[in-house]
């Protein structure tokens, strides 16, 4: 049985665009307290400027402060102190400095632009070979289950050091487990299988470490990092790493099609991907929100006093229609100049996986667009409850 | 005569997200820690506006300009 929660307010969209309420919200009152999944009452952030203030100043807006009071009021009260610190183990997210600073300098170097030039030919074969594949079963497709899904899939294995084949488990675990209409009980059961899976994973890196990412961080770290921290560092990654980018790709390519003029444009004059992709990621703001902060004093927040201890969750798909952003901001237009949006989000927890997701973005769309000239748009499934915006399904033909 | 841009980027507040340098590639570097590395502080005219953009890019708030 699924309870159906009501949707908080921030989550709410009419296809690519979030909920008319949010934009009177943003012009209005700036701020307000709203209900959110954790049980918990939240400030919701929804201007511009004040989303990056909030996200720029970790000290008083805290991700690693009261994390197991608010795990707790989420429904896992059952949880003991032992189990909750190894769900906590290596997830950037929910550390402040500077146990964040030092798991974040580890992986960084494996981000670099650098190192992310060199993986994109791997990429580029990787969108060809589906792309092949869609062209041999034949038109109609379902875009994400033919492209959008396994690319990324299949890049943060080949990344990582997780074996493709086990694609199937952590496909379906990533989907359950942010889903907010699924039962917290149920949620927690699928986050223990997750840890489970990527404990017997790193067990066997660690007795053999490979070249892949995961490999490297035991044979260069393996001794400042706990098995802890290792499966809670894989399995971010790993679910970061292919649902984000599956649902850009896949609403990205939707937004597109929906646009002929864009899409056209951008057909005739593929220089123009960068921007393309950064208005995109603005645009469509997958990620409706970023995870909750903590305040540690009493803060001012556009006008309202708000006092330590309170939750604060940043309308970032809001924030990117801000009109302090950029004129005319519900319009998609490809050729502006979007930068500074924070849909990877802003400050010390900005997107490590940035670079990676944008490589795949400007690989994988005009691969799209070129292989099938006549690509249309038969049908799409919007997904509802899912903390990464996107769709369950396309129908694209050609 | 006009004064020209003058960038700084702070090495411990960087997090290693490399926007500078996929927008101003001329400007800014990362060494192997992912870390930036300014190539010069005072970019030539025809670059001041990819800096202008990069600066205002950079999540981190590493890195900032005098005009
Ligand atoms: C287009 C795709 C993506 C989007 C829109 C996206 C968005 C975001 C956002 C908004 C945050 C900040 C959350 C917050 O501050 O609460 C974040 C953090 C993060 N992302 Fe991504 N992401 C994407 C792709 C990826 C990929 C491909 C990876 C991994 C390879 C990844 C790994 C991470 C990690 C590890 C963090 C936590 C960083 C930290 O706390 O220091 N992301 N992402
Ligand atoms: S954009 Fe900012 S945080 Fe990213 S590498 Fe450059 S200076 Fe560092």
């Amino acid at each position: 049985m699924t309870e159906i929660q009501p949707l908080p307010v921030y989550m709410r969209r009419r296809e690519f665009d979030p909920d008319p309420e949010l934009a009177v919200l943003r012009e209005e009152e700036g701020v307000r307290r709203v209900a959110t999944p954790f049980g918990v009452d939240a400030w919701l952030v929804t201007r511009f400027a004040d989303v990056r203030a909030v996200l720029g100043d970790p000290e008083r807006f805290s991700s690693g402060r009261d994390w197991a009071r608010l795990f707790r009021a989420a429904g896992l009260e059952a949880m003991g102190d032992e189990e909750l610190a190894r769900l906590r183990a290596g997830n950037l997210l929910a550390y402040d400095a500077p146990e964040h600073t030092r798991l974040r300098r580890l992986l960084t170097p494996e981000f670099t632009v650098r190192r992310m030039r060199r993986l994109e030919p791997r990429v580029e074969e990787i969108v060809e070979r589906h792309l092949d594949e869609m062209e041999r079963s034949g038109s109609p497709a379902d875009l994400v289950s033919s492209f959008a899904l396994p690319v990324p899939s299949m890049v943060i294995c080949e990344l990582l050091g997780v074996p493709y084949e086990d694609r199937a488990g952590f496909q379906h675990r990533t989907s359950r487990m942010l889903d907010v209409s699924v039962p917290v009980r149920e949620r927690v059961a699928v986050q223990r299988e997750s840890r489970a899976y990527m404990a017997g994973l790193v067990a066997r890196i660690r007795a053999d470490p490979g070249e892949e990412l995961l490999g490297t961080l035991v044979r260069e770290h393996g001794d400042e990092l706990t098995d802890d921290e290792l499966i809670g560092i894989g399995n971010l990654l790993l679910v970061a790493g292919h649902e984000t980018t599956s649902n850009m790709l896949s609403l990205g390519t939707l937004a597109l099609l929906r646009h002929p003029d864009q899409a056209e444009l951008l057909r005739e004059e593929p220089e123009r991907i960068d921007a393309a992709v950064e208005e995109l990621l603005r645009w469509l703001g997958i990620l409706h929100a970023g995870t909750a902060r903590v305040t540690t004093a009493e803060v001012d927040l556009a006008g309202h006093t708000v006092r330590p201890g309170e939750l604060v969750v940043c309308a970032l798909t809001t924030a990117n229609r801000d009109p302090a952003l950029v004129p005319d901001p519900d319009a998609l237009d490809i050729t502006r100049d979007a930068a500074g949006h924070v849909a990877f989000g802003h400050g010390v927890h900005h997107c490590l996986g940035a670079p990676l997701a944008r490589m795949e973005m400007r690989v994988g769309y005009p691969a799209l667009l070129r292989r099938f000239p006549g690509l249309r748009a038969v049908d799409a499934d919007f997904r509802t409850f899912h903390v990464v915006y996107g769709l369950t399904s396309c129908e694209v033909a050609w | 005569m006009v004064t020209a841009m003058k960038i700084r980027a702070d090495r411990d507040v960087c997090i290693g997200a490399g926007l500078c340098l996929m927008t101003a590639e001329e400007v800014f570097d990362q060494d192997d820690d992912g870390v930036v590395v300014l190539l010069t502080p005072t970019p030539a005219p025809e670059l001041e506006e990819k800096a202008r953009r990069a600066v205002r890019s950079c999540p981190s708030g590493a890195l900032s300009m005098e005009e």
